[in-house]
């Protein structure tokens, strides 16, 4: 190839590209330039700007700001930074967040994995992000910083259409706060093959022994979704029928139905990836099957611990 | 603007670079190196695969400007110039090169898998921990199986990277 302009390129028009060093520099440049684009690991700043669909005055560079590439505990909570790579939630979090580092796993490949980011997942706010289904079914909240100060945002707040967020112009995701997980977390995703697929439906479950659980659906909807009818039914009939004590092999009804409301949960359309009656009944079986794979595990746990 | 980084050991520079150049532009077209394929740009093909402070990555989604003061290898930088590394060797040996285009990616992608693998004292990666590596590089041509095989013959010959 021998293309002598880059492809997007402008011409005249000129875009500023800001590296700040620090968080604190990097909060003063969103406030000072709001439509400057954040860009992370790139993976989808970059496609849309060698596309030219994208055409920033600004880019914003988080690559070097320290305090947003960590993960550590805070209190009874896990802090995730903004700008942990999806290779690392794999590596460094399969123990204390299983659904999370699942879903890490399931993303593109590993040169993605490798630069894609937590916060890049969230900022794109795609209704197929991995992510956001686990961080649903874990009652994460995203915090967003900004010079006016940091604030917490439920993920279940956080998604407001397709591609668009409850950030403001001046904000910037800093991390993602969320509980190690009490007990078994699932991810599962239908695609049409198992490298580099952007998922056709997803489903994420955390059970929280003698609590209740937590949902999250991804593409099938204008956003990620809770299922909350799901979860109240399977809360109820778990304590109800005081199966976290027993840890008894869980009724086919019940699973039947908890993945009925799951998909009834959801609001797919038709697209070139699938009908929206297909992601609905891939939905139903995928809910039941995380269950499944989620109380065995809560079941063989119980039998460890004796 | 300018963008100053170290490439295959040595610093350069580029200048006039647009603030959303990728990368793999800088690389290819400001640098003379076009050992990195540029295919999709779009981060699916895996043929414009580098190390960026050694970690594979697909360069047409670096922006140029990311990889300022840092360190780049690309496929010319893995064996001294003339010369064959082991995992091209192995390529070469294995008939896993036909038009050629996916096999620098490849070859940056399996060296990666290697050094932390067999290279590391390890046991060679098996056919799964391949297949996997190997999920974001395309080839159009071979139908992988001869990649496979040089994949394994390049393990097989190891301890021999840096
Ligand atoms: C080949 C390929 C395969 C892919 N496969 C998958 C997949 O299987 N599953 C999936 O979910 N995604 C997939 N993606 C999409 C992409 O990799 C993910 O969404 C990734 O998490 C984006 O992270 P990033 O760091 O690269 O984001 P960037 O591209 O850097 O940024 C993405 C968006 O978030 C904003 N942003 C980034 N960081 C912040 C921040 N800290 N604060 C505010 N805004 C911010 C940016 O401005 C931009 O709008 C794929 C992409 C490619 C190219
Ligand atoms: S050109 Fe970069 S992945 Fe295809
Ligand atoms: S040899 Fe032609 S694409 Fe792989």
């Amino acid at each position: 190839m021998t293309t002598r302009h880059p492809p997007g390129s402008p011409g005249s028009a000129a875009v500023e590209f800001l590296r700040p060093r620090s968080l604190s520099q990097a909060l003063a440049a969103k406030a000072e330039l709001q439509d400057a684009l954040p860009i992370a690991g790139g993976t989808d700043v970059m496609v849309e700007i060698n596309f030219g669909k994208r055409r920033p005055a600004a880019l914003l560079d988080l690559t070097g700001v320290r305090e947003l590439r960590g993960w550590q505990r805070d209190g009874a909570l896990l802090r995730v930074g903004s700008g942990v790579t999806y290779t690392r939630l794999e590596a460094e979090l399969a123990g204390l967040l299983p659904g999370l580092a699942m879903a890490a796993r399931t993303v593109g490949s590993p040169q993605i994995r490798n630069r894609g980011t937590i916060g890049g997942n969230l900022g794109a706010a795609s209704p197929a992000g991995d992510c956001h289904p686990v961080l649903l079914a874990a009652g994460a909240a995203v915090e967003a910083g900004s010079v006016r100060g940091a604030r917490l945002i439920p993920a279940d707040a956080f998604f407001l259409g397709p591609k668009r967020s409850a950030l403001a112009d001046d904000e910037l995701i800093t991390a993602v706060l969320v509980p190690p997980a009490p007990g078994p977390q699932q991810f599962a995703k239908v695609g049409t093959r198992n490298a580099m697929v952007i998922a056709v439906c997803s489903f994420a479950l955390e059970l929280r022994p003698g609590a209740g659980v937590g949902t999250g659906i991804g593409s099938a909807g204008p956003t990620p979704l809770r299922a909350r009818d799901a979860e109240d039914f399977l809360a109820a009939e778990l304590a109800g029928s005081g199966l976290w004590e027993s840890r008894e092999p869980l009724p086919g009804a019940v699973a039947r139905r908890f993945g009925e409301l799951a998909a009834a949960a959801a609001r797919p359309v038709d697209d070139v990836r699938g009908s929206a009656a297909y992601r609905r009944h891939a939905l139903s079986v995928l809910a039941r099957r995380a269950l499944g794979w989620a109380w065995d595990s809560y079941r063989k746990e119980g039998h460890l611990c004796g | 603007m300018r963008v100053t980084l170290t490439v295959n050991g040595s610093q350069r520079t580029a200048d006039d670079v647009w603030e959303g150049e990728s990368l793999l532009f800088v690389l290819r077209e400001r640098l003379a190196l076009p050992g990195s394929k540029n295919a999709c740009e779009q981060g699916e093909c895996g043929s414009c695969t580098v190390l960026l402070d050694d970690v594979p990555v697909c360069a047409c989604l670096v922006a140029a400007g990311q990889a300022a003061h840092r360190r780049v290898v690309t496929v010319e930088g893995l064996a001294p110039r003339g010369e064959l590394g082991p995992v091209q060797q192995a390529f070469l040996e294995a008939g896993a090169v036909q038009c050629g285009f996916c096999t620098p990616g490849l070859i940056v992608q399996v060296h990666d898998l290697l050094r932390r693998t067999a290279g590391a004292g390890l046991p060679p990666p098996g056919d799964a921990d391949i297949r996997e590596a190997l999920a974001g590089n395309l080839c159009r041509c071979t139908g992988y199986e001869k990649i496979l095989d040089a994949v394994r013959l390049a393990a097989s010959r190891l301890p021999v990277m840096p």
